[in-house]
C-alpha cells in the first residue's frame, strides 16, 4: 500500500507529531472469516491540535482508536502491519501491558455509552480517585480531594456530596462529564473521544463539546474526535480525516474539507446532511450499502457506490494524494477527484 | 464500540460452514440417544429378559462370562441371575418412557399455563406466579419422594409426580417469553387485522416460543432421567418387578465387594445418557439464545 | 430498599405457609388410615376409634388444619409412631448434622469453584477453559447417588482408607462432603465463568484498562464485584438442590442426618416424621433464599438505593 503520510505534504511542519499512525493494518477474526477493519490507515496529530475522525459505523473510526490503546479484543482482533509511533515508540509492536502504561497519562480515551462506561457497583468517588490512588500511589484522602476538583472542573453541580453518589443516580450529560474528568485525570497529552455526544441529547451534545474545547484551550492537549456526525465536530476540530471501509479516503483542514470536497464520498456525506442553505431541497443520500469488511470490492472500496466510477477505480487502489488546485495539506484517495469535483 | 463484528454480521451471507460446526454438537447427542433408544427396545427382547426369573447358577457372573446356551454376559449377571446388559438396556426403556412422558406432560401443561400467564396477565397471572413460588421453595426431588411416598410406587406415578415437580420451569420459562413477545409489533398487527385473542396466542406468539421450549426440554430431560433413577435407588420409583437403573444400583450396593460391576455400569450407562442430554441442551441453547440460562 | 426488604419479607412468609399447607394436603392424601397403624392389626374397632378420637382425626378437615397450623408455628409436629418421641426431638437430633454437612459442601463449593471460574474465563476458549467446562459438563451429568457407590466402592472396600458408614469421625464427612459438593461445584463454576465472561465485554472494563490499570485490578475488583452479585442469588437456589442432594448422600454413606430420617420415615410410614421432614427442609430453603436476596439488595447499589 501506498500511503503518502500526510505530514510530508503538510505546508507548515511545526516539529515532530505527537502522535504518527502509519500504514495501520487490523484484522478481525471472525466466524465467517477474516474481516479487515483497518488496511492502511496513516494520519498525525501534532501537539494541542484537534483531528476529527469521521465515518459511518463500520469505517473503523473507532477500531483506530482501539488499536492505539492496546483495548482490541484480544481473541479477535490484532494488528497485524504497520506502526504507531508516539514519542519514539511503536506502540504496535509493544507488549499490551508496556502499552497500557502509557494509558491515562499520555494517551487517554472517553466512551460512547457513559452509562456502561462506568462501573455500577462503585461510587464515582472511587473510579475518579482510581487513577490517582493506583498510578500515581496516592494515599485515599488525598486522591479523593483530587477527585473532587475535578468533578467541579467539568461542571457537575454540588459536587461535595455528589462525589459519594453511584453511576445511575446521575444524568446522561453529567455522566459523560464524569468520563471525561476521569480520562484527563492524569493530564495525558492526548485526548481520544470516541462519540462522545452520541449517546446524548441535542442539546447536551453542545454543551459536551463545549466542555472539551475549553479543557483543551487550559490544558493544551491534543484531541481526536471520533464521530459520524459531521456538524457536531466542527466547532472544536481543526482538521478531519474520512474513513471508509478501513481506509482513510480524505483528510485535511475542517473548513477547506467541508467546503471542497476531494472525494466522492465526503461529497455524498455532505449532501446528504440537512443545512440552512439547502431549506427546502431534497436531501441525496449515498446510494448502495456499506461495505462488507470480509470481502472488499477490488480496488477503490467506494467504487460500487461512487456515482462518478470508472474502469481505473475498478481496478486500482487509489492512494491519498494531494489534488491539483486544492490547499496542501488536503488529500483525498481518489483517481479522479480534479475531473468530477470542482475546486471552486 | 466493536462496529466492526457488527457491521460483519449485517453483510454475512448464510454460510453453510457456520452451520456444520454447530450441528456436531447436536448431532451427537442426538445419535448417541438414539442408539441408545435401539438398544432400549431391542436388547432385552435379544436376550429374553424377564425381570422376575431367576437363574442361580449364573448369579453374580463378572462381565465375560459365558452362560451355558452360549451367550457371553458382556457386563455380567446380577443376584439373581440376569443379564447385566438386557437389565440396564431395559432399565433404559423405563429412562426413556419416563423422560418423555415427564417432559410432555409437564412441559405441555406448563407451557399452556405459562402462555395464558405471560398473555392475560392479572390475576391470574400473579396466582401462577405465587403457586410456583410455593412449589419452588421445595427442593423439587423432596417433593418428588413426598408425593410418591403418599401415591404409591409405579412408573405411572412417577410420571406425574415428576411432571408435578417440573411444570414450573416450563412454565416461567414461556411467560417470560410471552411477556417479551407481546408488544412486539408483529403481535400488534395482527391484532390489528382483528386476530382474536386465541389465534394470536397459538398462532402468533406460541411458534416464537418453541425455541426455549426445546432449549428447556432437553436440558430438563436429563433431569428427569435423573430424577426418576434417584427416586427407584431410594426405594420410591419404580415398583419391584419393574427394571429401573437406579434400582439396579441400590441392590447393587449390598455386592460392593463381591460383584461391583452391578452398581457401577448402569451408572456409567446413566451418566452417558444424562451427559448427551446435557451437551445437546447446551448446544440447542447456544444456537438459540445464550441469554436463556436456567438458574438450576 | 425497605421496601424491596418488606416486600421479600411478606413472600417469604406466603411460602412457608404455602409450603406447610401443601405437606398437610399432600400427607392426608395417604390412602391408609394413621390410626389404624399405630394401633396395630390386633386392636379392636374401639380403640381405634378411640385412638382416632385422641389423634384428632376424627374432627372436619379444616379444624384439623387450623390445629396442624397452630401447632406447627410451636414446633408440634406430632409424635413420631415408631419412636414415641415428638417428631421434631428427632429432627432436632440430626438436624445439625446435615447442616454441618451442607455447609461443608457449601464452603467447598465456593472455595474451588470461584477461582477455577476465573481461571476459566481468563483463558476463554484456549485448552484450560475447555478443560474445566468439559469437566463441569461431565460432574453435572453424574447422578449423585452412583458417583458415592462408586467413592464408597474406591475408598471404603477397596482402599479401605474411610469408613463407609454413620458419624464416626471427622473422616465420615469427607466422602459425602465431596459428593454432595460436587454437582455444585460443576454448576458454579460454570456460572463463574459465564459471569465474568459477560461482565468483561461491559463497558466499564475497558474504561478500566483505558485508564492503564493492571489487568489484575481490572479483574479484582472491578469484574468479579459485578460478577459476583447474580452468583449470590444461584447460590441460595443452589442450597436448595444441594438440601435435596442430601437425602440421597446420606442414604448412600447411611449418615446420620435429616435426609436419612425422610427417607426411613417413608418406609416406615412414620407420617408425623415425613410432614416435619419436609417442612423443616423447605423451611430452610426458604430462609436461605431469603437471607441470599437481601444480602444481594445491599451489595447491588442500584438495589440498595432504591425505594
Amino acid at each position: 500500500m501506498n500511503q503518502i503520510r500526510v505530514s510530508e505534504k503538510g505546508s507548515v511542519a511545526m516539529g515532530a507529531p505527537l502522535l504518527s499512525v502509519q500504514n495501520l493494518q487490523v484484522e478481525f477474526r471472525t466466524a465467517a472469516g477474516v474481516a479487515r477493519a483497518l488496511d492502511g490507515v496513516s494520519f498525525d496529530v501534532r501537539a494541542g491540535e484537534t483531528l476529527a475522525v469521521l465515518g459511518e459505523s463500520g469505517s473503523g473510526k473507532s477500531v483506530t482508536a482501539q488499536a492505539i490503546m492496546a483495548l482490541l479484543p484480544r481473541a479477535i482482533g490484532s494488528i497485524v502491519g504497520g506502526s504507531i509511533l508516539y514519542h519514539g515508540i511503536d506502540l504496535a509492536q509493544r507488549p499490551i501491558h508496556e502499552v497500557r502504561k502509557l494509558c491515562a497519562t499520555d494517551i487517554a480515551m472517553v466512551f460512547q455509552d457513559p452509562l456502561s462506561s462506568l462501573n455500577p457497583v462503585f461510587r464515582i468517588g472511587y473510579q475518579l480517585a482510581e487513577p490517582f490512588r493506583r498510578r500515581l500511589g496516592m494515599g485515599k484522602k488525598q486522591a479523593w480531594a483530587k477527585a473532587l476538583e475535578l468533578l467541579k472542573r467539568v461542571g457537575i453541580p454540588d459536587a461535595e456530596t455528589r462525589i459519594s453518589d453511584f453511576p445511575h443516580q446521575f444524568s446522561g450529560g453529567q455522566r459523560q462529564r464524569i468520563m471525561i474528568a476521569m480520562a484527563i485525570a492524569l493530564e495525558p497529552k492526548l485526548l481520544i473521544a470516541d462519540e462522545p455526544t452520541t449517546a446524548l441529547d441535542a442539546t447536551v451534545q453542545k454543551q459536551i463539546m463545549t466542555l472539551l474545547a475549553d479543557l483543551q484551550a487550559e490544558t493544551g492537549m491534543a484531541m481526536i474526535l471520533i464521530s459520524h456526525d459531521l456538524g457536531v465536530v466542527a466547532q472544536v476540530a481543526e482538521r478531519v480525516a474520512i474513513m471508509y471501509a478501513g481506509r482513510i479516503v480524505e483528510s485535511g483542514p475542517i473548513r477547506d474539507t467541508y467546503d471542497y470536497p476531494a472525494h466522492p464520498y465526503t461529497r455524498g456525506l455532505l449532501d446528504s446532511i440537512p443545512n440552512a442553505a439547502g431549506m427546502g431541497r431534497q436531501l441525496t443520500p449515498i446510494t448502495g450499502s456499506p461495505p462488507n469488511l470480509l470481502s472488499l470490492p477490488k480496488g477503490c472500496a467506494f467504487n460500487p457506490r461512487c456515482p462518478s466510477v470508472n474502469d481505473l477505480c475498478r481496478a486500482q487502489v487509489p492512494s491519498l494524494r494531494q489534488p491539483e488546485g486544492w490547499a496542501a495539506s488536503h488529500s483525498a484517495a481518489c483517481h479522479r477527484t480534479g475531473e468530477v469535483l470542482a475546486h471552486a | 464500540m466493536s462496529s466492526v463484528p457488527t457491521a460483519i454480521e449485517a453483510a454475512k451471507p448464510s454460510l453453510p460452514r457456520a452451520r456444520m460446526r454447530l450441528s456436531w454438537r447436536i448431532l451427537g447427542p442426538l445419535l448417541v440417544i438414539g442408539v441408545l433408544a435401539l438398544g432400549a427396545t431391542f436388547v432385552p427382547m435379544l436376550y429374553g429378559y424377564d425381570p422376575l426369573h431367576t437363574d442361580l447358577l449364573m448369579r453374580l457372573k463378572p462381565p465375560g462370562t459365558i452362560a451355558p446356551n452360549g451367550m457371553m454376559a458382556v457386563f455380567g449377571t446380577d443376584e439373581v441371575g440376569s443379564d447385566l446388559f438386557a437389565e440396564m438396556m431395559a432399565g433404559t426403556r423405563v429412562s426413556l418412557i419416563v423422560g418423555v412422558c415427564t417432559l410432555v406432560l409437564a412441559g405441555g401443561i406448563g407451557s399452556l399455563l405459562g402462555l395464558l400467564a405471560g398473555y392475560y396477565g392479572d390475576w391470574f397471572d400473579t396466582a401462577l406466579m405465587r403457586i410456583a413460588d410455593i412449589q419452588l421453595a421445595f427442593p423439587s426431588i423432596l417433593l418428588a419422594i413426598l408425593l410418591v411416598s403418599v401415591l404409591g410406587q409405579g412408573i405411572l406415578n412417577v410420571i406425574i409426580v415428576l411432571s408435578i415437580a417440573n411444570w414450573v420451569i416450563f412454565a416461567r420459562v414461556v411467560r417470560s417469553q410471552v411477556l417479551t413477545l407481546k408488544n412486539r409489533e408483529y403481535v400488534q398487527a395482527a391484532r390489528t387485522l382483528g386476530a382474536g385473542d386465541l389465534h394470536i396466542i397459538f398462532r402468533t406468539i406460541l411458534p416464537g416460543c418453541i425455541a426455549p421450549m426445546l432449549v428447556i426440554a432437553s436440558v430438563e430431560f436429563g433431569y428427569v432421567v435423573l430424577a426418576e433413577a434417584s427416586l427407584s435407588f431410594l426405594g420410591v420409583g419404580a415398583p419391584f418387578g419393574t427394571p429401573s437403573l437406579g434400582s439396579t444400583i441400590a441392590t447393587g450396593t449390598q455386592y460392593l465387594a463381591t460383584a461391583w460391576w452391578i452398581s457401577t455400569i448402569p451408572g456409567l450407562l446413566l451418566l452417558v445418557l444424562v451427559l448427551a442430554t446435557g451437551v445437546l441442551g447446551d448446544a440447542l441453547r447456544d444456537h438459540f439464545d445464550p441469554s436463556l440460562r436456567s438458574a438450576r | 430498599m425497605l421496601g424491596y426488604i418488606v416486600r421479600r419479607l411478606l413472600l417469604a412468609l406466603f411460602v412457608l405457609w404455602g409450603v406447610a399447607t401443601v405437606v398437610f394436603v399432600i400427607v392426608r392424601m395417604v390412602p391408609a388410615d394413621p390410626a389404624l397403624l399405630i394401633a396395630g392389626q390386633t386392636a379392636t374397632a374401639e380403640q381405634v376409634a378411640q385412638l382416632r378420637a385422641q389423634m384428632g382425626l376424627d374432627q372436619p378437615w379444616i379444624v384439623q388444619y387450623l390445629e396442624y397450623l397452630q401447632k406447627a408455628l410451636a414446633g408440634d409436629f406430632g409424635y413420631s409412631y415408631t419412636h414415641s418421641v415428638p417428631a421434631l426431638q428427632l429432627i432436632g437430633q440430626v438436624l445439625p448434622n446435615t447442616a454441618l454437612l451442607a455447609l461443608l459442601a457449601c464452603a467447598v463449593a465456593i472455595v474451588v469453584s470461584i477461582p477455577l471460574g476465573v481461571w476459566a474465563a481468563l483463558r476463554v476458549n484456549r485448552l484450560g477453559d475447555r478443560v474445566i467446562t468439559t469437566v463441569s459438563l461431565i460432574i453435572q451429568a453424574l447422578p449423585g447417588f452412583w458417583i458415592g457407590v462408586v467413592m464408597l466402592l474406591v475408598f471404603s472396600r477397596m482402599l479401605k482408607w474411610l469408613p463407609s458408614a454413620g458419624l464416626v469421625g471427622p473422616q465420615s464427612l469427607i466422602l459425602p462432603t465431596l459428593v454432595l459438593a460436587l454437582p455444585f461445584i460443576a454448576i458454579l463454576t460454570r456460572l463463574t465463568r459465564s459471569g465474568l465472561i459477560e461482565v468483561n465485554s461491559e463497558g466499564y472494563i475497558n474504561t478500566a484498562r483505558a485508564k492503564g490499570l493492571r489487568e489484575v485490578t481490572v479483574v479484582f475488583p472491578h469484574a468479579m464485584r459485578n460478577a459476583l452479585i447474580p452468583i449470590v442469588t444461584v447460590v441460595g437456589l443452589q442450597f436448595g438442590t444441594l438440601l435435596g442432594g442430601a437425602v440421597v448422600t446420606e442414604t448412600v454413606f447411611s449418615y446420620p442426618g435429616i435426609g436419612k430420617l425422610l427417607v426411613s420415615s417413608i418406609q416406615l410410614r412414620d407420617y408425623n416424621v415425613l410432614q416435619a421432614c419436609v417442612v423443616v427442609i423447605a423451611a430452610a430453603f426458604v430462609i436461605v433464599n431469603l437471607l441470599v436476596d437481601l444480602l444481594y439488595a445491599f451489595i447491588d447499589p442500584r438495589v440498595r438505593l432504591s425505594k
